[in-house]
């Protein structure tokens, strides 16, 4: 909302503060300051002028004039100007020499076109007026030579832009933030709503309501014999501009300026074009209007209409019909203003894509009592400025409200904020919202409003009222006034008291604290994962969640793979990325793509986060539960069953050199083992052994991809990328993942203590031949498994493939370590259990004692 | 001892054969040039069989008068030649010393960057940061997904369908505008979560991941971070959010930093405020006409931080939760932002890109 100073002081009785301390006061109170604007501070020597000479100067490109000016001095100033739009005896605005204009634009004398020129007559662009203009600003002729055109037009004046908050209809109104700002500085506020209206003598046009859940006011007046030439006076102008509106013709700009001083939409219709009976109502089955921005919209059946006997003439509070606008022949018109429901229009803005000034307004509420005032505020204006005949009568066809009534005890807003007020200085600050406060809970306003309409925005039921009343002694009455519409609760009305009374003023006081367990194993596991995996060289990113259908094909999935089932977004920032995720891989891949372009061909990413994964049995809708109890147990499942499986999983990517070369030697390409590494780093944090099992999964390389369990339970996967990944990713050859889902690393509980022997340690090294098919995994099991008590442990030292060994085998060569927990072992012993393990191997591997 | 004796003296007992035994031995001793060669000295003058050391043998085969004698000359001799090695070996280590560590020394300047640390993501750090924060309060972390029903996300939270903050969220529908669910657009619906799940009183701050239908540019991201605390007790007022804020505050920027609060609008509270942190480089000083300016609150004293306010009673109401004998306040601020003043963080875009230069110089702490 853009409140030029000047207004609002027409209103409010400000002390003589600057712009800065007014928006202070306003942002202290809950109106908060976007920004202020200075307007024609700057200006200075700009007079008014009459045309006494007008020469046509010949030889030009242009027409050129060259005036003799009289600004009220000793003799008319020479003036050379290109503009055509006056002629002798025209007044007009001129800068003298010495003047400067918006944008410190000096004007000076000049010889220019072969002429003497001394001063420059203006448009309205150059007085800073509008942005652009089409000739010079014409005056009036009564308007006084030689007097400041700055202090007469009132081109001098701040703009506060303030930011209004969706419960703040009123605000959205000169006369709601005058209130405000005279609350602030503790000054009188003239409300321009206050207006004696001219006693009723029948209806106007004729006018009724069809559906009193759209509309519970509605109000309409005429004017005759309007001219329709007839132009808005240059003050409405500036004002409309500065208050961030377009002037567009006097009948126009009047509804519009009403609206900005008193909040209340107004709508002006041609009568000429409307025919019979004007009835509000919902839209009929394929009902269309075409609005006055050339869309011929479909209606829909909610709509809320102002219509007459042929059919839809205006989307009520929303946008008006093309056909009964008022147009440049218009001289007879009816002013329409009206309370609509404010869901109503919430709900048809946005079904039609429709946000106006009036569709603002009456979603965040409108002042039910404003109808009457504002229509005839209107027709006054045009009368005064478009020399029209205010017609006898007013159209009021209303429907009973009863009005919103909260009872509260004297010292809630003290028990809310911690703060205790005095009682009177509750009901003064309530008073001064507008609120009417009576002492006692009056039995008649128990439920008062409990059942309001829906017109008037809040739809509950006496059982919610009933749950929030609060309960204490001296209690108050209060009756929020008409623009209030927001006051509904209890709380409602703590806040303006405490609003008014300073939020500066609160103490400061901590609780005492509560008995809280710290955090959980997983928020810590999770912790330790990060760290962990930063610590081994990798660096944590946070990717958008996004994916599209080509990322599932850059990883080369089958159709059938579970992660190409995803949840789509209605309106994803891109159609390219419309899915949720459902593995962290394509937002990591991307960003280490990014690296590499950026010059860093050495990196090791991971990611943290959830995927999504629709079950494929889910309901496809979620229900919306009602607010007015703790839902059932029943309930909340159904909406959990409707929600994707969203479990917690981590991620790494790693391409080029992990470990680096340099003076010490020559470095290591990251691997398809680092990746599984990467994996165990994650699972030793949980405490938990992975096992890696050979797997053909995509996206990885089917010869160098781990299937990772723990026990039976698959956790995830690692290994190097697929050679077709790579290439359609435009991956650096050889880049290695891995992903796992954290959420099934539950940490065994507390580490078992080993005993420590001090005995020595006995060591055997074998090596063993086997097929190459067998995995070491299998060897290293059955060594522990044969070797039995005695092992301490195994440790892979070498393998080897080559001449030394036959064809289609391997060596692996192990260091078994044995240590008993009471005695020093005897070489027999340790022999034995070597010779137990190289058996056991044998018997499950083929395994054999190399060069035996 | 020994009862049968040699009536003969041995030669090796005679005193100048000692004596001439200690010359050599200390004369070896004074020539050995390094450690090799005085441990070749050492066996062959200090030695098992070193002359000194036959002669002590053969003491137990002297008479019994003569071996006093004897043993005492052996025994200086002995002595004498010990002191020789162990000062000459003192002298030599140290010239070893000298030398060797000398020709070992290196450049210590040298990189070891064989493989250089990682980094976490300051965003992750901070909301760790922030909870701990809430966690020495006594507060516990809450959870909840980030799709969403809509009822949590909205509905619960007081945002009826046709409210106009409902339409300020620019919401992520999932698969249909009518299927319930989005993606959630403020941490929030975890109040709702918590309030269902917890026994009263509850305490618990909600770090996570949010999503508006922002385009992504230097202030603004479609996916972000906020923090979002409840507490639901009996007797909490304004005057409690505003203790507990300070201390955060406090906690997070250093002592004496505090907060203000203006009156703002959001359904879920009531009454609401904008929370505003007294800036924590300057402590308000560059407001001051003639002060230096401040860049990190832009000279304004203050810093936008989060907004706040008592829980609606309409949300306990949802939750099942009586407002006549509980009440509640809430707070909420976005990670992003406060990355943006505390650690100079200039562009949104820096932070979701996950170009590794950003990251590393974070490490594993904000």
């Amino acid at each position: 909302m853009k409140v030029p100073l000047s207004w609002l002081r027409e209103y409010v009785d400000l002390p003589a503060v600057t712009a800065q301390e007014v928006a202070d006061k306003l942002t202290s109170a809950g109106l908060k300051l976007e920004a202020i604007t200075s307007h024609g501070h700057e200006i200075k020597n700009v007079v008014v002028g009459q045309v006494v000479v007008i020469e046509e100067l010949a030889g030009f490109k242009k027409p050129i004039r060259h005036c003799l000016v009289e600004v009220g001095e000793a003799a008319p100033r020479e003036i050379v100007c290109g503009a055509t739009n006056f002629s002798e005896g025209a007044i007009v605005p001129v800068a003298l020499p010495g003047a400067v204009l918006p944008g410190g634009f000096e004007i000076g004398s000049r010889k220019t076109y072969g002429r003497q020129s001394d001063g420059m007559i203006c448009s309205e662009a150059e007085l800073g007026i509008a942005e652009s203009s089409p000739g010079i600003l014409l005056l009036p002729e009564d308007t006084p030579i030689g007097a400041d055109v700055v202090e007469l037009l009132g081109l001098r004046d701040d703009v506060l832009e303030l930011e209004i908050t969706p419960d703040c209809g009123y605000a959205l109104s000169i006369r709601g933030v005058a209130r405000e700002a005279a609350t602030a500085f503790g000054v009188p506020f003239r409300d321009p709503a206050a207006v004696e209206l001219p006693a009723a003598s029948g209806p106007s046009y004729p006018a009724s309501i069809g559906d009193p859940t759209a509309c519970d006011r509605f109000v309409l007046r005429s004017v005759s014999g309007f001219d329709p030439a007839a132009e808005s006076p240059l003050w409405m102008r500036v004002r409309l501009i500065r208050a961030g509106m377009r002037p567009v013709s006097l009948a126009v700009d009047v509804t519009n300026y009403v609206m900005l001083e008193l909040g209340q939409p107004l709508h002006a219709f041609d009568r000429s074009r409307l025919s019979g009976e004007i009835v509000v109502r919902r839209a009929k089955p394929g009902e269309t209007l075409e609005t006055l921005d050339h869309v011929t919209r479909k209606l829909h059946a909610e709509d809320i209409l102002i219509t007459d006997d042929t059919g839809p003439i205006s989307m009520a509070g929303t946008m008006g019909g093309l056909h009964t606008e008022i147009s440049d022949s218009s001289t007879d018109i009816v002013i329409e203003a009206a309370h609509f429901s404010a869901t109503g229009i919430a709900r048809e803005s946005r079904r039609h894509d429709l946000v106006s000034e009036a569709s603002k307004r009456f979603e965040r509420g409108v002042d039910r009592e404003l109808p009457l005032v504002a229509s005839w505020r209107a027709v006054q204006l045009l009368v005064e400025l478009g020399a029209g005949t205010a017609d006898p009568g007013v159209t009021h066809a209303e429907v009973d409200v009863a009005p919103v009534r909260v009872v509260i005890p004297s010292d809630y807003p003290g028990r809310v904020a911690g703060l205790p007020y005095e009682r009177e200085t509750v009901i003064r600050r309530l008073e001064q919202v507008g609120c009417a406060v009576v002492e006692g809970a009056d039995a008649a306003s128990g439920d008062g409003g409990a059942h309001g309409v829906a017109a008037t925005g809040v739809v509950s039921g006496a059982d919610l009222h009933e749950k929030l009343a609060v309960r204490g002694d001296d209690l108050l009455t209060v009756t929020p006034p008409s623009w209030r519409p927001d006051l509904t609760d209890p709380n409602d009305l703590a806040e303006e008291v405490i609003r008014l009374e300073g939020y500066e003023g609160l103490p400061s006081v901590l609780p005492p604290a509560p008995a809280g367990a710290g955090l959980t194993e997983g928020q810590r596991l999770r912790r330790r994962v990060g760290r962990a995996l930063a610590y081994a060289g990798y660096v944590e990113v946070l990717c958008y969640p996004f994916i599209g259908v080509r990322d599932l094909d850059n990883l080369q999935l089958p159709a059938d793979d579970p992660r190409r089932r995803v949840t789509r977004l209605v309106n994803p920032l891109s159609e390219d990325e419309p899915y949720m995720r459902t593995t962290l891989l394509p937002g990591l891949l991307k960003t280490l793509v990014r690296n590499v372009g950026r010059g860093f061909g050495d990196v090791a990413l991971f990611e943290t986060g959830l995927v999504y994964r629709p079950e494929p049995d889910a309901p496809a809708a979620a229900p919306v539960l009602a607010v007015d109890r703790r839902p059932t147990a029943e309930e909340l499942a159904r909406i959990e069953s409707a929600l994707p499986r969203q479990p917690f999983r981590v991620a790494a990517v790693l391409a080029g050199e992990f470990d680096r070369s340099g003076w010490w030697g020559a470095g290591r390409q990251a691997s398809w083992a680092d990746a599984i590494e990467a994996a165990r780093t994650v699972a030793r944090e949980a405490g938990v052994e992975l096992e890696a099992r050979a797997d053909q999964h995509e996206p990885w390389h089917p010869g160098r991809c781990a299937a990772l369990y723990v026990g039976d339970v698959l956790v995830g996967h690692a290994g190097e990328l697929h050679p077709r990944v790579v290439e359609a990713c435009g991956l650096p050859p050889r880049t290695a993942a891995m992903e796992l889902e954290l959420s099934l690393l539950t940490p065994p509980g507390p580490v078992q203590a080993p005993a420590v022997s001090a005995y020595p340690v006995a060591t055997q090294d074998v090596a063993l031949v086997v097929r190459s098919e067998v995995t070491v995994a299998e060897v290293e099991a059955a060594l522990r498994e044969g070797a039995g008590e005695l092992l301490e442990s195994v440790r892979l030292f070498d393998v080897y493939t080559g001449e030394q060994v036959e064809e289609g085998h391997t060596s692996l060569a192990y260091t078994l370590r044995f240590r008993a927990a009471d005695r020093t072992l005897t070489v027999e012993e340790t022999t034995a259990a070597r010779d137990a393990a190289v058996a056991l191997a044998h018997e499950r591997t083929g395994a054999r004692l190399r060069g035996v | 001892m020994s009862n049968t004796y040699d009536p003969v003296e041995v030669t090796p007992l005679h005193a100048d054969e000692v004596a001439r035994a200690q010359a050599d031995a200390l004369a070896a001793i004074a020539a050995a040039r390094d450690l090799d060669e005085l441990k070749q000295v050492r066996l062959a003058h200090a030695g098992d069989r070193s002359p000194i050391a036959l002669a002590n043998r053969e003491i137990g085969a002297l008479p019994p008068q003569a071996r006093s004698e004897a043993g005492k000359r052996i025994g200086g001799a002995r002595k004498e030649i010990g002191q020789a090695l162990a000062a000459r070996q003192a002298e030599l280590e140290a010239e070893r010393d000298a030398r060797v560590l000398v020709e070992e020394t290196v450049d210590v300047t040298l990189p070891w960057d064989r493989r250089p640390r990682g980094a976490r993501h300051p965003l992750t750090t901070l909301q760790e940061r922030v909870a701990d924060a809430f966690v020495a309060m006594g507060y516990e972390v809450a959870e909840g997904p980030e799709l969403e029903g809509e009822w949590f996300n909205f509905d619960a939270l007081n945002i009826a369908p046709d409210h106009p903050a409902r339409s300020e969220h620019d919401t992520f529908f999932v698969e249909s505008t009518a299927s319930g669910k989005v993606l959630r657009t403020q941490t929030s619906p975890v109040q709702i979560r918590a309030l269902l799940a917890r026994e009263l009183p509850v305490y618990v701050v909600s770090p996570g991941k949010v999503f508006r239908t922002d385009e992504l540019d230097a202030t603004h991201t479609p996916v972000f971070h906020q923090v979002e605390g409840l507490a639901v007790d009996k007797g909490l007022t304004m005057a409690h959010l505003k203790g507990t804020l300070d201390r955060f505050a406090e906690v997070m920027f250093g002592e004496g930093i505090t907060t203000r609060f203006r009156p703002n609008y959001f359904p879920f509270t009531e009454p609401s405020a904008e929370m505003d942190l007294r800036c924590f480089v300057c402590r308000g000083a560059s407001a001051a006409p003639g002060n230096p300016p401040c860049r990190t609150c832009k000279s304004e004293g203050w810093i936008e931080w989060g907004g706040c306010g008592m829980v609606n009673p309409r949300v306990l109401i949802a939750c099942g939760v009586d407002p006549s004998v509980y009440s509640g306040f809430a707070f909420g601020m976005g990670i992003e932002r406060t990355l943006m003043f505390r650690n100079n963080a200039e562009d949104m875009r820096d932070m979701v890109e996950g170009d590794i230069r950003f990251t590393l110089p974070f490490g594993m702490e904000v």
